[in-house]
């Protein structure tokens, strides 16, 4: 098999990730790897963490190219490209502005682009449903660790409701 | 500046207990950022001073963090930066921060808030021996603290926003730091660290990102933050932690069984050298402390503490040398003042 970035030497390393059921595969040749820093994190340099990211999302705009276009953030004015040399975000709304690309970058990054975490408690809390329904999360894996189940479809339904309500 | 703390060693290095022999501290860090303000890299001056002066503000409502010292970036001089890196309050990029950054230790240096370094805030929570579900707790408790006088960045589908997107989600990074002279002697370390990294967690050297391996000692984190519960990182780290101790146990038992002649020389080489040379470099220190904290876990060196230990491992950093002596020196003096510090610290012990 050929490398798939440059098209012209063999593809020795081989990179699969599976992201929401979703199999990426990644062949590449030693020195596109190498260039893409691809195969060694742990060597004790110092992680190239832009570079990183930047050659991750070379990859989602090669396989989804007509998808990109660079849009601009309206609150700091960072666009997409540039965010995709310094790998930093300018603010909160850039999240926003480009959902759809970082969307597949954070699959990319983190096997999952869906917060499952805690809530802030913010002042009114507004956050309120969005803290009940983790709780109830938590709670629902728990019931199905110690083989709860009936207590478990509770509370898959009360959880239903609560994102009915949403 | 700070003269007063370089006079002991941080609290979170002073473990006596046996889970401290092999990981030194757990380690918890939250990022965030305040909702429609610009992230630091990208605000300007005075979006970064109204930043500040929020999250002062937030801080002195908050009744965990009644007690400590705030300190402006523009108060701390190269030495200052440097000895807060080496004491693990501070990050190696807070080091290079400039204006309207700030630093918060609390008493007792278990916990310390980065302002305006990559996010608008980074809390982080230190804990000795292997303690990560503590460090967490303290961390969670300030968060919530905070958030009732601070509106964070928040995102339903992506969570705490973040200005690298390797952070968002949760925004923690959960942390060990580990001994493993054993899994380093046997060569089994790159084979752990392998599997380690299979496992969504990423290793690093003994001041975080970016830094080198010394004294066999590892940085066990997180690698991933978003699609996890919090309670899922701390758990699947401390389990993970239990086997890394697992693993480095074993191949000690090995050494012992196999090589227990070298062992004990290299031990006690290390300590002779400790206790006489005339010169030494922090690296080799950390390297000897190294061996002879082995020693003391596997119960073979009895003349020297594990509090005696960590106390050197403290001081013989070359930001804490300079800081204890008040005085600056270049690394040459360094060498031989360090050598004679470590000589009285060795004979208090007697």
């Amino acid at each position: 098999m050929l490398c798939q970035n440059c098209g012209k030497k063999e593809a020795t390393v081989h990179l699969t990730q599976v992201v929401n059921d979703e199999k990426v595969e990644l062949h590449l040749c030693r020195e596109c790897a190498e260039k893409k820093r691809f195969h060694t994190p742990f060597e004790g340099v110092p992680f190239p963490l832009a570079e990183f990211l930047a050659s991750m999302l070379d990859q989602s705009l090669i396989e989804k190219p007509s998808k990109v276009s660079d849009k601009k953030c309206s609150t700091c004015g960072m666009r997409f490209s540039d965010f995709s040399k310094i790998g930093r975000l300018g603010c909160g709304n850039c999240y926003v502005t480009f959902r759809s690309q970082l969307n597949d970058l954070l699959r990319k990054i983190h096997g999952s682009s869906q917060h499952r975490g805690g809530v802030p408690f913010t002042p009114g809390d507004v956050m309120k449903p969005l803290r009940e329904e983790r709780k109830l999360q938590e709670e629902l894996k728990k019931a199905i660790q110690e083989e709860n189940f009936e207590k478990a479809a509770q509370l898959r339904d009360q959880i239903k409701a609560l994102s009915n309500k949403k | 500046m700070f003269e007063d703390m370089a006079k002991r060693p941080a609290i979170w290095l002073s473990g006596e207990d046996s889970t401290s022999q092999i990981v030194l501290s757990s380690r918890i860090r939250l990022a965030r950022n305040i909702s429609n303000c610009p992230f630091p890299s990208e605000a300007d001056t005075d979006s970064r001073e109204k930043v500040l002066s929020f999250i002062k503000s937030a801080i002195d409502k908050s009744p965990t963090l009644s007690q400590g010292r705030f300190v402006k970036c523009t108060q701390l001089d190269d030495l200052d930066r440097s000895f807060l890196l080496e004491r693990h309050l501070i990050s190696l990029e807070f080091r290079q921060c400039r204006d309207s950054s700030a630093l918060f230790i609390g008493e007792g240096e278990q916990v310390s808030i980065m302002i305006n370094e990559e996010d608008h805030l980074r809390i982080q929570s230190l804990q000795s021996g292997l303690n990560i579900r503590a460090a967490y707790q303290i961390a969670a408790k300030i968060d919530e603290e905070l958030a009732k006088s601070l509106e964070f960045a928040f995102d339903s589908n992506f969570g705490y926003l973040t200005s690298c997107p390797t952070n968002v989600g949760t925004g923690m990074r959960a942390s060990v730091l580990i001994h493993l002279p054993g899994l380093a002697l046997t060569k089994e370390i790159e084979n752990v660290i392998s599997q380690i990294s299979k496992l969504g967690l990423a290793v690093r050297g003994f001041y975080g990102e970016g830094s080198d391996v010394l004294g066999a000692l590892f940085q066990v984190s997180n690698q991933t933050t978003l699609g996890r519960s919090e309670e899922d990182i701390t758990e699947s780290l401390e389990r993970v932690t239990q086997q890394i101790i697992e693993y480095e146990e074993n191949a000690r038992n090995r050494l012992f069984k196999d090589a227990k002649d070298q062992i004990e020389d290299k031990i006690f080489r290390a300590y002779g050298i400790l206790k006489f040379a005339r010169t030494l470099t922090s690296e080799e220190v950390l390297n000897l402390l190294s061996a002879i904290r082995l020693g003391i876990g596997e119960g073979i060196v009895k003349m020297v503490t594990l509090s005696q230990i960590n106390e050197i491992l403290a001081f013989s950093q070359p930001s804490h040398l300079q800081k204890y002596f008040n005085k600056r020196m270049e690394p040459g003096e360094r060498d031989r003042i360090r050598a004679k510090l470590i000589r009285s610290k060795l004979a208090e012990g007697k």
